[in-house]
């Protein structure tokens, strides 16, 4: 489980992610929704050790991983998809998807085919320059790359950005799927809150660093409200 | 200060110019002839210094190539000087300044295209590749012997008019130190008027910010050529003094070293300032001496010893980089406006940091963040 | 014809020599976006503690090592002690801070090895081989020069495109973030990284001192030579490098064998102005744009 507990963070005077706390039980999906520039991003980042926050804490199991360096992150079992530019260009598909799998650390190789299998596609490409890959084959790298890392946390930062629906849901299914099957913890980033919702077991809506609203993706889908307010829908 | 001094900056920098002449005519006629030569040589590292601090710190573009330029100056001083009937020397000054000028802007305007690590690379392949000039046109140049030179005859109207003033006869070495320190005056006057100007301002936009320069109407090619034109131009005069001073023009005068050494002393003394390049002149001529003694009590040969002013020089240039980027000028004036900022009531705390910061960043050209290669 | 084919051997010769140190400026370039000027009194202060060495009387290949090792060495302290806090500073200050490492360095070797020339050996002959009753350039050292540039070309090829570190070397290199969030160390990463360009830089420098004179500035101009080298593979690429050592090696031959010796680093020059100028991506770029 990872529990976010009154986490604030700024960048310079502006204060990006104020006192924030919510709770991503195990083998769940969480939702974070919200407008453009809510602090989305920069929970995740903070979360994973990118931005250190200025005061709060996130938990994973034992761990404070306020106190953690991002390269630690990994073997402690967090994967983190960051926004639009995960894929390393400069390396093939299959380098990519190696990289992902050494963050296991000492927990054992990895399997490059269960990725394989999972994402066809990358198979016929895994010789190929990362470069090459179109915006949903990179999306199915990055996710595919965090996966071989064998995390207990996933965090995803708008993966349906710029995706085909039919792809995204094709993603969305696989989420939910491992979610279920491994007990993954998900915590999801999405702009398009009701796809995220349709899959999610439940939300958190942010606005302007503060968290506005924590419930069930259903409770939050049904209420015309906050959607017309916040989600947008 | 402001009443005394005047409130036109162009009055301004004359005032000072005046008094700053006075101080050294009272150093020149109060010291001997070491120390006469000791202060001409500070004279024509604060020329090129000043040059050089003005091109990195108010233009951003670096050049490990103004020992380069040094050389050209020299060299033309020199080979005007091999006659048996000499033009006056401010004409032979001036030459070295102009011929190094055209020099500048040949390379300036290849310069103005590159930044960062490129430029650095292509100004020291000029700083290398300059010496075997003289080399190879060892008949004109004189090779690897260099040119000697001979110090023109004092003009009798100048020793007159200075005994007139203080009473005493002119050595060749003072002489030349008030040949030196004349220059220095006019230059640092010319270019600080430069730098208040609007000539300033456009290089410093150019620096902080080339997108926002270029929106703003700035031709961001010619600003940068400019600076390097100024910039060489400086190096060029200061290497004709340097070749009077040291009486010959030799490829070993001009080595890699210089450059480096000249780029760390504007460093030490601040970027962007001239008071900088004068502090950073000063540590040239007068360190070396100091941590040489230092060395020979520590029982170590003269030649070794005389490593240890640039080992001094290296070691606390990465020091300055690492943690005060702003220099010894900077670290003052940021240790100022933070007094001052103590002083002034009315303007919030943040403010103040900010006027401070400013201060300091506003000679490092700090905002430019890493990343060499960028797609233009 | 005898004048040309000699140029030529020559110019490969020396042009291994400038490809590995072009490579080392170009490892690093790539991990941190520094061009590393201290790179040759690195290799130049390396070169004297083989002297050191095999002037006590050890054997050549016992300074030989000695050097690479001192250099993985001084490569791993530079980085960590220096290079390491430099982060997020303007490039500027990336470039004086390395020139005030070479100062340092330079002034260094002066003041513990003296500043006089001092001859360094080679393990091998230096008069060139007969072929028939004609002597060409190609000396044994100069075939142990190539082989010992290919050599370690191979071996890095092999680090980097064969091994777990050499993958987490390069994703450091070129996406930080996302190597630090996939587990890699990069502090690390780019440790090792510059130990093993200041290797390959040491090695580059043992190779042009073999059978000539070293001092403490005898790698400046191959600093330069290096730089224009990688400046003409794109400053980016390994292999880029390497051809455009080759390609250097070759042009400065023939400028030194018909026209001068002395106005090799002017020629070097006006390649390096030529390159940047006309193709700034260097020689094998693709169309991609960049600024230089
Ligand atoms: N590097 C940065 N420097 C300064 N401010 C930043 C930086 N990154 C984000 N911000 C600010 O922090 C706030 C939160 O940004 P964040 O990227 O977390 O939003 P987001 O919810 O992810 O938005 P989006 O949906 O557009 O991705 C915004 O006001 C943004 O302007
Ligand atoms: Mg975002």
């Amino acid at each position: 489980m990872l529990t976010v507990d009154d986490l604030t963070a700024s960048y310079g005077p502006v204060t990006a992610l104020d006192g924030v706390s919510f709770e991503a039980p195990r083998g769940e999906i969480t939702a974070v929704l919200g407008a453009n520039g809510a602090g989305k991003t920069t929970l995740l980042r903070t979360v994973s050790g990118l931005i250190r926050p200025t005061r709060g804490t996130a938990r994973l199991g034992e761990h404070d991983l306020t106190s953690v360096p991002t390269e630690r992150m990994a073997e402690l079992g967090l994967a983190h998809v960051p926004e639009g530019r995960g894929v390393i260009t400069e390396l093939t598909v299959e380098e990519n998807l190696r990289l992902g799998a050494l963050g296991r650390g000492r927990r054992g190789p990895a399997d490059l085919d269960r990725a394989y299998a999972l994402f066809p596609i990358l198979a016929e490409r895994r010789g190929r320059s990362a470069h090459v890959l179109s915006g949903g084959e990179r999306q199915m790298l990055v996710i595919a790359r965090a996966l071989l890392a064998a995390p207990s946390v996933l965090l995803l930062d708008e993966p349906s950005l710029g995706l085909a629906p039919r792809i995204v849901a094709q993603i969305f299914d696989l989420l939910r799927s491992l979610v279920e099957s491994d007990g993954l913890t998900v915590l999801l980033v999405e702009q398009n809150a009701r796809s995220a919702l349709s899959i999610a077991d439940r939300g958190v809506v942010l606005n302007l660093g503060r968290v506005v609203v924590r419930d069930t993706a259903a409770a939050l889908a049904g209420d015309d409200a906050l959607r017309h307010a916040y989600l947008g829908f | 200060m402001d009443r005394l001094l005047g409130r036109s900056t162009l009055r301004r920098h004359l005032t000072l110019a005046v008094l700053g002449m006075l101080v050294v005519v009272v150093v020149l006629e109060s010291t001997g002839p070491f120390r006469n030569a000791q202060f001409a040589s500070m004279a024509y590292y604060g020329i090129a210094g000043a040059g050089l601090t003005i091109l990195i710190g108010l233009n951003g573009q670096i050049s490990l190539g103004h020992g380069a330029f040094m050389a050209i100056g020299a060299y033309t001083a020199a080979l005007m000087l091999q006659g048996g009937d000499p033009l006056p020397l401010p004409v032979i000054l001036l030459a070295a300044a102009l011929v190094t000028l055209v020099a500048g802007a040949v390379v300036g305007v290849a310069a103005a295209r590159l930044h960062g690590p490129y430029l650095a690379g292509a100004t020291l392949a000029l700083a290398v590749a300059v010496p075997g000039i003289p080399v190879y046109f060892s008949g004109t140049l004189g090779g690897e012997q260099g040119l000697n030179v001979r110090v023109p005859d004092i003009p009798p109207w100048f020793a007159d008019a200075v005994f007139f003033v203080t009473g005493q006869d002119m050595s060749r070495s003072r002489y030349l130190g008030y040949l030196g320190w004349f220059c220095l005056v006019v230059t640092f006057v010319l270019l600080a008027n430069l730098a208040r100007g609007r000539v300033g301002r456009t290089w410093r936009a150019v620096r902080d910010n080339e997108v926002a320069a270029e929106l703003a109407g700035i031709d961001l090619g010619r600003a940068r050529v400019l600076a390097f034109v100024v910039s060489a131009t400086c190096a060029g005069l200061a290497g004709g003094l340097l070749a009077l001073s040291a009486r010959i023009a030799a490829p070993s005068g001009f080595t890699l070293t210089l450059s480096l050494l000249l780029l760390s002393a504007i460093v030490l003394g601040g970027l962007g300032t001239l008071t900088g390049a004068l502090i950073g002149a000063a540590m040239l001529t007068f360190v070396p001496q100091l941590v040489t003694g230092l060395g020979q009590d520590l029982g170590l040969t003269d030649v070794r010893a005389a490593e240890l002013a640039p080992l001094t020089y290296g070691l606390v240039t990465m020091l300055v980089v690492l943690f005060a980027p702003a220099g010894i000028v900077g670290g003052i004036r940021a240790a100022a406006a933070r007094r001052r900022a103590v002083k002034t009531s009315g303007t919030s705390k943040e403010a103040r940091k900010d006027e401070a910061m400013d201060e300091i960043r506003g000679v490092t050209g700090d905002r430019h963040p890493g990343g060499g290669v960028r797609r233009g | 014809m005898q004048q040309l084919i000699t140029t030529v051997l020559t110019g490969l010769t020396l042009g291994a020599v400038y490809a590995a140190f072009a490579l080392a400026l170009v490892l690093i370039w790539r991990a941190t976006r520094i061009v590393n000027f201290a790179q040759a009194p690195m290799a130049m202060i390396t070169t004297y503690i083989a002297l050191v060495l095999i002037d006590a009387g050890m054997s050549y290949w016992v300074g030989f090592a000695a050097a690479l090792v001192s250099g993985l060495v001084l490569g791993a302290l530079v980085e960590r002690f220096v290079i390491r806090h430099l982060t997020g500073k303007s490039e500027i200050n990336a470039v004086i801070l390395t020139l005030g490492l070479f100062i340092v360095i330079h002034a260094l070797a002066a003041l513990i090895f003296g500043a006089r020339y001092r001859s360094f050996p080679a393990p091998f002959g230096l008069r060139g081989f007969q072929v028939g009753d004609t002597t060409i350039a190609l000396t044994g050292f100069g075939v142990f020069t190539i082989l010992s540039v290919v050599g370690v070309m191979v071996l890095l090829v092999l680090l980097f495109r064969g091994t777990d570190v050499g993958l987490r070397m390069r994703a450091s290199a070129f996406n930080q973030e996302m190597a630090r969030l996939l587990g890699v160390r990069v502090g690390r990463m780019l440790t090792l990284g510059w130990a093993l360009a200041a290797v390959v830089g040491s090695l580059s420098g043992l190779l042009i001192a073999g059978g000539g004179l070293v001092h403490p500035s005898y790698m400046d101009g191959v600093v330069v030579y290096g730089f224009v080298a990688a400046v003409l593979g794109g400053l980016d690429s390994p292999p880029g490098a390497v051809a455009g050592g080759v390609i250097l090696g070759l042009s400065l031959s023939l400028v030194s064998g018909y026209v001068g010796s002395e106005l090799v680093p002017l020629a070097s020059l006006v390649i390096l102005m030529a390159v940047l100028l006309v193709r700034p991506g260097g020689l094998f770029a693709q169309v991609r744009e960049r600024r230089v």
